[in-house]
């Protein structure tokens, strides 16, 4: 009886795949759109991509209610401090107060995050803040179940000095391949992309994601090939 | 029964593991204090350091593991601490962060003395042994084993910390160094090694712990304290060697064998 009601209580957690990735002039973030509640799919079409500033978002991964949180403070810590400065806060110090909290609260948190944004100081940058409050920056990064079906992936197909597009085309790929194999991933692809020139969000379902191995595209109906009769038997012999 | 304060598994008599492994644990019970401790998630593995003739040396490799997967892979585990210490850690990455932090603090709240005086690595040795010993009281430990290598008056200092445990050597190692660069370090170091002589030796010991210890890789720093001061290296790798005749075609002849 117990066990049954398992399912019932598990927290709300997001499976999920999330990316950043820098390129040029600024970051592209990647992620998936399921929330689950054990093997339910409790919200199919979430949005993990948070934003904190104007000029700096946060992928959310791990518990989806510990991830709410504490995007909600740094945002409310990070509203006053832009008044305080009197200019856009950088992605760094953003990245900062994202650590501080998931490193002094490890025992009681499970989130994994990427904070990436854009500012004028140092252009586009990704930081990865994993489980337990490790932060670091880098060119690229990942998180989430979905993650690890793309270690390799990401090995053979990043390089260095991408493109607004290429970037953004990487994302889009990684996301949906990871989604293929993840079963606490999926959904729709949704990117934001940040640079000098302001944010701009995307939003990738269906046809607009490509197919991959043993997936098929909705297309024919089965109809077609139920109405003709079964095929005739053939003598083999 | 309650008043005691000693947990029942305890009063029972049966044997109740409370070590440091242990994963967090809150009870709200009149019964057992509440405990911190932790898992690491994010973690580094071996640290290598060895005295020369000028100072001492230390070598780690670059990568942060997370669990079996080696999920980073340019993780800079070795930190200059001041003009003539380097910290090396290995365990969970986000505590060295912190303790980075710390030692950061106290050099720069050093300097602004202005006294003349500065810390040596013995002082910072010291420092640490004090910050890991009191939080492991506190049952909320940095998950680290620690280097401090550096030189001091023309005196070279080698110390590792964990949990507030501290000792000094001409050599030490963590983790898996522990067990396979040590003996190799027992057999070959001298008081008057070489640079070259000592780079050498840790190379070594860098190529058999990337065969032997799979949380390793092959990318590595090493740091260099002298009288001048510090330089780390910029990141290189080894020359693995496979060919050897009998990895060509090790189940020949014994079908079902590995």
């Amino acid at each position: 009886m117990e066990n049954d009601m398992g399912w019932m209580n598990a927290p709300h957690s997001m499976g999920t795949t999330i990316i950043a990735v820098q390129y040029k002039d600024g970051v592209v973030l990647g992620a998936d759109s399921r929330t689950t509640t054990g093997v339910y799919v409790a919200n199919r079409a979430s949005d993990k991509i948070t934003q904190l500033t104007d000029n700096v978002y946060l992928c959310r991964s791990g518990s989806a209610a510990d991830s709410q949180i504490v995007s909600d403070y740094v945002r409310y810590f990070l509203h006053q401090h832009t008044i305080q400065l009197g200019r856009p806060a950088t992605v760094k110090t953003v990245a900062k107060l994202i650590r501080e909290l998931s490193y002094q609260n490890k025992s009681n948190l499970e989130a994994g995050l990427i904070v990436a944004g854009w500012d004028k100081y140092e252009g586009g940058s990704v930081y990865g803040v994993p489980l337990g409050g490790t932060m670091l920056q880098l060119p690229f990064t990942t998180g989430g179940s979905g993650s690890a079906y793309l270690y390799g992936f990401l090995d053979q197909a990043w390089k260095d000095s991408l493109t607004k597009e290429e970037a953004e085309d990487l994302v889009v790929k990684a996301v949906s391949l990871a989604i293929a194999r993840d079963g606490a991933s999926g959904g729709v692809v949704r990117t934001v992309i940040i640079n000098s020139e302001g944010v701009k969000r995307n939003f990738y379902a269906g046809d607009k994601l490509p197919t991959w191995y043993e997936e098929i595209a909705p297309g024919i109906s089965p109809l077609e090939s139920l109405l003709s009769g079964p095929a005739p038997m053939v003598d083999t012999r | 029964m309650f008043a005691t304060g000693i947990a029942e598994e305890d009063r029972k008599g049966s044997y109740v593991d409370r070590s440091i492994s242990r994963p967090c644990n809150f009870e709200i019970s009149q019964q057992s204090p509440v405990t911190h401790t932790q898992y690491p998630y994010v973690t580094g593995t071996s640290v290598l350091g060895i005295k020369y003739k000028d100072g001492v040396l230390l070598a780690a490799d670059m990568a942060g593991s997370y669990g079996s997967t080696v999920r980073y892979k340019s993780i800079h585990r070795l930190k200059a601490v001041g003009s003539h210490a380097v910290l090396g850690a290995s365990g969970e990455i986000s505590d060295f962060q912190q303790v980075t932090q710390y030692l950061d603090e106290l050099v720069l709240n050093d300097y602004m003395w202005e006294d003349g005086n500065k810390l040596g690595p013995q002082e910072i040795h010291s420092y640490l042994n004090r910050l890991m010993y009191n939080k492991r009281n506190k049952f909320d430990p940095f998950w680290n084993s620690l280097v401090l290598g550096g030189v001091e008056n023309g005196q070279k200092y080698l110390g590792v910390n964990m949990i507030g445990v501290h000792y000094k050597d001409n050599h030490v190692a963590t983790g898996f160094g522990n067990h396979l660069a040590r003996p190799m370090f027992r057999n070959e170091w001298r008081e008057d090694l070489t640079l070259e002589e000592g780079v050498k030796l840790l190379e070594k010991c860098l190529l058999v712990l990337f065969y032997r210890d799979r949380s390793s890789i092959n990318k590595f720093q090493i740091a260099k304290i002298t009288e001048e001061g510090v330089v780390i290296s910029e990141p290189f790798a080894l020359k693995p060697n496979w060919d050897f005749k009998a990895f060509h075609n090790p189940t020949l002849g014994a079908d079902g064998s590995w």
